[in-house]
């Protein structure tokens, strides 16, 4: 959290030259005062060093954010569950063809309540949409620029160098094809490359691109978690951090899940200036598929670090019915926004 | 030629250079010469447009301005300039923090959400979280603070600009308490009174030694007070620049700094005309000097004491006594001729030493850059006061003044021992 005003405001409350020093004779006086007895109990009540809090546990507050974000523009609780699997068509030779429409805008985005970003976004949202597809499927993007700055669309996957959206850049006004077959299975992510691309990136131009193996994943409440954060005073370091853009949105609107049901999340870090992203499950434990390239599962565990740019998918279930946290195990990340609760309710038919 | 209509307006060169005006080298003179005929009422009628018309001009200018210029021109599309000041971080109790702001800068501004220690935190704002320039808000935060902790306060605007203020040390903030109320008057006493009074006592010795060594330590004084003038002045300049840029702390500085010696010479010069100024004058003169000093002293005293920046140090006290003990002295260095009653002396005194109860309270409990640097500033100029009317006093009666080897030397000694003190309140 660096600020503009760190160096003026710092000593704002006191910082007199001479009366520095002044006041540390002060204390001496109240010393003086108390030994020669000038006071009774000169310490005035509230000066002594105390817990501040022990007695008032019940009106401390709560972190978070007041308020709310206007849900009509973007809502968060849709993004979780909303998979984009494109136009599909059949080739000739029996390939399942998916066409996706992709249009780089420069958007406000509302980043916490009240709270307003200057994006760059493809179709009009941070994160843009979670394309969806399966292993081998023939993909054709068509990516518009309609913004003010050259674009790319950079996939992660096994695919030839011109359609790697690296070097050729797309400047505005201009439009691209990108056209590929989907490989490998897993869980990737797609993003500007345009230089300079830490600006590119941190404005809001990335997303998921979910390639489902041929066989398929066993039926789970799927949703989609991609770790942001957004540096809304351009000091090279986030004021917000959430998953999927909002602010302790999750904590606002609990994700509704059902006991026993197989949760699936993919989760993504996309966090820029920051090396890691994390996620903690409360109450429970996942099956860690890190990347989704193998349906072997890698670890069980409670918590993932994932550093920029890496991705896992998580699956789990609940025994126990009531609310839960998940949230970076980073506390300083949960605390500026990415922290949420999931609201287990009670399996009704057995 | 109509040269002399011109000498009311014009400065006495006028009359003495009119010769060359003669000559016809005053272009706008023949108009000049119907003049006399108009009569007084018209003539301040007249003058009284002409002061008016430029600002008539202005006005339809601004309007003009305002509904067809190039406003446009200034209004890009980035995020407006925003600038919120924090003119006081309150701990009311455990549990909360309250923030005192204003909007110095140019644009409303909007606050959205309060950061405290890197985690966003509830909170209430009021009036409104629209702030519009030169208004201010309260923001309350139901934070368990930890007594002794720094702590560190964000607030985030609607565009994302954040406004930052660390406080080095929470410590709960004094109310206006009985007990309050002591300690401060206590504290004020032992930094402002009691040196004073002190200070005081060396009347007996000025009034043996001989007129030269009286004039020294009236140097002495000068000295003295030159060191607590430039300290006063540095002081509010350090805290100009945490005041609201709208509220411009450097031209406060500057009324104080102006605004208080012409005060403080106006009053003094009312009925009074040219006779000399007598020394109890004199001396109170000083003593209204100091103790505006002293009141820009007990405010930082109190205000460092609120915000919990009191180091411990007892030792520190008698440094600070010696410090201000010479204040004392600079007060009677006029009297050693005359022989005020007990009372005139400590009226003296607590005019000099009073104010720094004042001021502790203020500070202490109702604090902001702008009312800091102010008083300090109105200190500094009423210290630039005393010593003009100590300069021209030893000057006077043919006195030689400052230019005496002697005296100088008075005035750096003076200088010295308020470094040198100093440096014991330093320790």
């Amino acid at each position: 959290m660096g600020d503009r005003q760190d160096e003026v405001a710092g000593q704002a409350q006191a910082g007199i030259s001479r009366r520095d020093l002044l006041r540390s004779g002060v204390a001496g006086a109240v010393g003086l005062a108390a030994g020669a007895g000038a006071l009774a109990g000169s310490r005035p009540e509230g000066a002594e060093p105390r817990p501040s809090g022990a007695d008032v546990m019940q009106n401390q507050g709560l972190a978070g954010t007041e308020g709310d974000v206007d849900l009509d523009v973007f809502d968060p609780s849709a993004f979780l569950k909303n998979f984009d699997f494109g136009s599909v068509s059949e080739l000739p030779n029996g390939q399942i063809q998916r066409e996706y429409e992709i249009i780089a805008v420069d958007r406000e985005i509302e980043v916490a309540p009240g709270v307003h970003f200057a994006a760059w976004t493809y179709n009009g949202t941070v994160p843009g949409p979670s394309l969806r597809c399966t292993e081998g499927d023939r993909l054709k993007v068509n990516f518009t620029n309609a913004g003010s700055h050259p674009h790319t669309i950079h996939f992660h996957g096994i695919h030839a160098s011109g359609m790697d959206g690296v070097f050729e850049r797309v400047e505005p006004g201009e439009r691209f094809v990108y056209e590929f077959d989907a490989a490998p299975m897993g869980f990737h992510l797609y993003h500007c490359h345009a230089l300079p691309l830490k600006r590119h990136v941190h404005k809001g131009l990335y997303g998921a691109f979910i390639v489902d193996p041929p066989e398929g994943r066993p039926e789970a409440n799927e949703m989609m978690m991609l770790m942001n954060g957004f540096d809304t005073n351009f000091d090279g370091d986030n004021e917000v951090y959430a998953v999927n853009t909002v602010a302790f949105h999750y904590q606002r609107h609990p994700i509704e899940i059902e006991q026993g049901e197989l949760v699936r999340v993919y989760l993504g870090n996309m966090t820029e200036f920051d090396v890691l992203n994390s996620f903690h499950l409360h109450g429970n434990f996942f099956r860690l598929y890190r990347t989704g390239t193998d349906l072997e599962r890698y670890e069980w565990t409670d918590t993932v670090m994932l550093c920029q740019g890496e991705r896992a998918v998580l699956e789990f279930t609940y025994d126990f019915p009531g609310k839960f946290m998940f949230h970076a195990h980073q506390s300083e990340f949960a605390e500026l926004g990415w922290m949420g609760i999931f609201d287990v309710k009670p399996q009704t038919v057995v | 030629m109509n040269t002399h209509d011109n000498e009311s307006d014009d400065s006495v060169d006028t009359a003495a250079t009119s010769t060359t005006y003669a000559s016809g080298a005053q272009p706008d003179a023949p108009g000049q010469s119907d003049g006399p005929a108009r009569s007084v009422p018209q003539g301040a009628m007249a003058l009284a447009a002409k002061g008016v018309l430029p600002l008539l001009l202005l006005a339809a200018l601004l309007v003009v301005f305002a509904r067809f210029g190039p406003i446009g021109v200034f209004q890009a599309a980035f995020p407006p300039i925003e600038e919120l000041s924090f003119e006081r971080i309150a701990f009311p109790e455990p549990g909360q923090v309250r923030v005192h702001m204003v909007n110095g800068g140019p644009e409303p501004v909007t606050v959205a959400q309060v950061i405290v220690d890197e985690a966003y935190w509830e909170h209430t704002v009021a009036p409104d979280r629209l702030v519009n320039r030169l208004e201010d808000i309260v923001v309350d935060i139901p934070y368990p603070w930890v007594d002794g902790d720094p702590l560190e306060i964000t607030i985030v605007s609607s565009t994302g600009v954040t406004f930052t203020q660390e406080v080095a040390v929470a410590t709960q903030s004094p109310r206006v308490t009985g007990s309050y109320v002591a300690t401060f008057a206590l504290l004020g006493a032992y930094v402002g009174i009691i040196p004073v009074f002190l200070g005081l006592l060396w009347l007996p010795f000025l009034a043996g030694v001989s007129t030269r060594w009286v004039d020294f330590f009236l140097s002495f004084t000068v000295g003295l007070l030159l060191f607590l003038g430039v300290d006063a002045l540095e002081a509010a300049l350090d805290l100009a620049g945490q005041v609201a840029s709208a509220f411009q702390g450097v031209g406060l500085i500057v009324l104080g700094v102006v605004g208080t010696p012409l005060a403080i010479h106006a009053v003094t010069r009312w009925g009074r005309r040219d006779s000399p100024i007598n020394p109890l004058g004199l001396s109170a003169l000083i003593a209204i000097g100091i103790g505006l000093h002293n009141l820009g002293e007990g405010l930082a005293i109190g205000s460092s004491y609120a915000v919990g920046e009191v180091a411990l140090g007892t030792s520190l006290v008698f440094g600070f006594l010696l410090h201000n003990t010479t204040e004392g002295l600079g007060i009677v260095a006029p009297l050693a001729r005359s022989r005020p009653s007990y009372a005139k002396l400590a009226g003296l005194g607590l005019i000099a030493g009073v104010p720094t109860i004042f001021g502790t309270w203020i500070g202490g409990f109702s604090y902001s850059p702008m009312a800091g640097a102010l008083f300090l500033a109105i200190g500094a100029g009423a210290i630039v006061q005393v010593v003009a009317v100590l300069g021209r006093s030893m000057g006077s009666h043919g006195r030689e003044g400052l230019r005496s080897p002697l005296n100088a030397a008075g005035l750096l000694a003076g200088l010295i021992v308020m470094y040198a003190t100093g440096l014991f309140v330093a320790a």
